[in-house]
């Protein structure tokens, strides 16, 4: 470390009080700002939960579906049309539905029931207990063991309750990428069997989903489902307007961004104001060092290698915060919806190093003023 | 002959502009020089500070000249002004203005650092410095927990550490009692001041005149006399 630059780390961290407050400032605000995007960030993936898990590369929908659980059932003649468009290299129809299951106790769980495609069981989630072709047998569903899996009494293979007085029967227990964020067991089945069994619309296909047969086939895809009247998405596209809809169209991203401007607010008013009287009370002797020699341009090194090192052990100490409270609520709440993005952090240091800028150039302004000459008139 | 060190010529200053115009230092000129003790004394308003901080390289005057072996300092740009007071000039100030929360072996080692010392070396020059004023053992106290004097050491040990030709002190025996004030103005005179270096004094403490080659009386912004100090000095 250069000397001038050690010189401002004692006088700074060997003011501890100041030091102290600095840190907690910082630290406070970027806390505030990873732990409510992180929420947010959460919320958004699980919401694309469904499209996650099934993991199709093309979805086609109604150009009205807003979110995954609200689908506008389409015309079977839709999946016959979508799969005549050149560049398909198939396609197979989707039931996404609520349903509510009657368990052995007399209790009314909701469920999420997901029927995949006779055929092909294309979106099939992976299983940790049972075979996949038992799907085929009668009354046969999938159960996912996520966070919602003991709302439906932690069932086991062979484990039966009613959907509209219609006998099910675990045939498997399945893992998936991602819980939902409604907080409801989901349950695959066949395609057929979830139409039967849960009452419907005159139509009865959710979505249609689609494997290309390469990429660049996918905006002719695209065009030819629009010229059909119906929205093609890929999985990334569609993920992007579910969280747009969350974000834009609930409040939830308003109220998020304002808890955002908050944090940073306070972050600033605190770090800022803490900083500001750090300089004040140095101003001498910063005006004492130009008097002996040094330059403009190092006290200003000393002064953003202050503020850019308080800002980075405070964004250090934040995360590490933030990381912890999440990684202890999941462990206490398996639903916690809180995950941590590249992005979150990103947009957490951004903030943080605007609020060392705004608490530096205050400091910068006042040290680049005092005279010398100030220091001897005392 | 002795060299000269300091040659002001014609210095005037002022402060604010028109009603509020205040004249502080009215076209003064005088020589200082190697291996000489040179005090300014005044009442307070006279214009010694502002004197001093112009020869030293701190306040631009308004008009005048002060030349420093063989350069017009006020012709030199910002940053080279700016080594000229690391270099050339080693101040103490009245109040000392010690970082505290550095110890004092560190607050002598600033002007080692800014000429670019590494922080090790710094350190060693430094304690070799405090070596020299007679407090070696407080190095790594911090500078609160020293009394006046030995503060007032600390302050001289700073402005030594660069070796400069000229220093310059403000009321070095303000905040001190008579008895320190003179050992702390005898150990300068005995230890500090030699052939190759000018001493500068602003003071109105006249229980030290005696340590003066020569006193430069202020009133008003001009000189109103030098005489020679010494024993006999008032």
């Amino acid at each position: 470390m250069k000397g001038i630059l050690k010189i401002a780390y004692k006088l700074l961290v060997n003011d501890r009080g100041k030091f102290a407050a600095l840190l907690v400032g910082i630290t406070f605000a970027v806390f505030l700002i990873v732990m409510m995007t992180s929420m947010f960030a959460g919320i958004l993936y699980r919401s694309s939960s469904t499209v996650i898990n099934i993991g199709a590369k093309i979805w086609v929908m109604d150009p009205a579906v807003n979110t995954v659980a609200n689908s506008i059932p389409m015309p079977d003649y839709v999946l016959d049309a979508v799969r005549s468009i050149n560049g398909v290299k198939y396609a197979v129809g989707l039931y996404s539905g609520g349903a509510l299951a009657k368990l052995p106790n007399g209790v009314y769980q909701s469920v999420t029931v997901i029927g995949l495609d006779d055929a092909s069981l294309y979106g099939r989630p992976s299983l940790i207990e049972g075979q996949i072709e038992d799907i085929f047998a009668d009354n046969a569903f999938i159960v996912v063991k996520d966070s919602e899996f003991p709302k439906l009494g932690s069932p086991r293979l062979g484990s039966e309750f009613e959907i509209n007085d219609h006998r099910c029967v675990i045939v498997g227990i399945a893992k998936v990428t991602t819980g939902g964020l409604f907080g409801v067991p989901t349950l695959y089945t066949t395609y057929n069997r979830a139409i039967q069994y849960i009452p419907s619309t005159r139509y009865t296909v959710s979505y249609i989903t689609i494997e290309p047969k390469s990429s660049d086939a996918v905006p002719y895809i695209k065009q030819q489902v629009k010229a059909l009247g119906y929205e093609a998405l890929t999985k990334e596209e569609f993920i992007r307007k579910v969280s747009n809809f969350y974000k834009y169209q609930t409040g939830l991203g308003t109220n998020v961004l304002l808890m955002t401007v908050i944090s940073f607010v306070v972050g600033l008013s605190i770090s800022g104001q803490t900083f500001y009287t750090f300089i004040l009370e140095n101003l001498e002797k910063f005006g004492a060092l130009k008097a002996i020699g040094a330059k403009g341009k190092e006290l200003v090194s000393m002064i953003l290698f202050q503020a850019a090192f308080t800002a980075l052990t405070g964004y250090g100490l934040g995360v590490g915060l933030a990381s912890l409270l999440i990684a202890v609520a999941k462990l206490r709440l398996p639903n916690y919806a809180a995950k941590i993005t590249f992005e979150n952090l990103a947009f957490a240091f951004v903030m943080v190093l605007v609020i060392a800028a705004i608490s530096s150039y205050i400091g910068v302004r006042k040290v680049i003023k005092i005279e010398p000459f100030d220091i001897f008139r005392g | 002959m002795a060299r000269l060190a300091v040659s002001a010529k014609e210095l005037v200053k002022w402060f604010g502009e028109g009603e509020a115009r205040t004249m502080a230092v009215r076209g003064v000129s005088f020589d200082a020089y190697f291996g000489e003790m040179l005090f300014i004394e005044g009442p307070s308003g006279s214009g010694k500070t502002t004197l001093l901080s112009m020869i030293s390289g701190i306040l631009r005057p308004n008009s005048g000249k002060v030349i420093v072996e063989d350069r017009e300092i006020w012709e030199l740009p910002g940053d080279q002004i700016a080594d000229f007071r690391l270099n050339t000039v080693g101040f103490v100030f009245q109040d000392y203005h010690l970082f505290p929360k550095l110890t004092t072996v560190e607050n002598v080692a600033i002007p080692l650092i800014l000429k670019k010392l590494d922080w090790e070396e710094s350190i060693s020059v430094a304690l070799r410095h405090l070596e020299i004023v007679g407090i070696r053992d407080r190095a790594y106290l911090a500078p609160v927990k020293l009394s006046g004097g030995e503060q007032q050491r600390v302050a001289i040990a700073r402005a030594l550490a660069s070796s400069p030709d000229i220093m310059i002190f403000d009321e070095p025996t303000a905040s001190l009692d008579g008895d320190t004030g003179r050992r702390i103005v005898d150990f300068v005179k005995t230890s500090v001041l030699n052939e190759n270096r000018s001493i500068i004094i602003v003071t109105h403490d006249s229980r030290i005149f005696e340590y003066a080659d020569r006193i430069m009386r202020m009133e008003d912004g001009k000189i109103i006399g030098v005489e020679k100090g010494g024993q006999n000095a008032q």
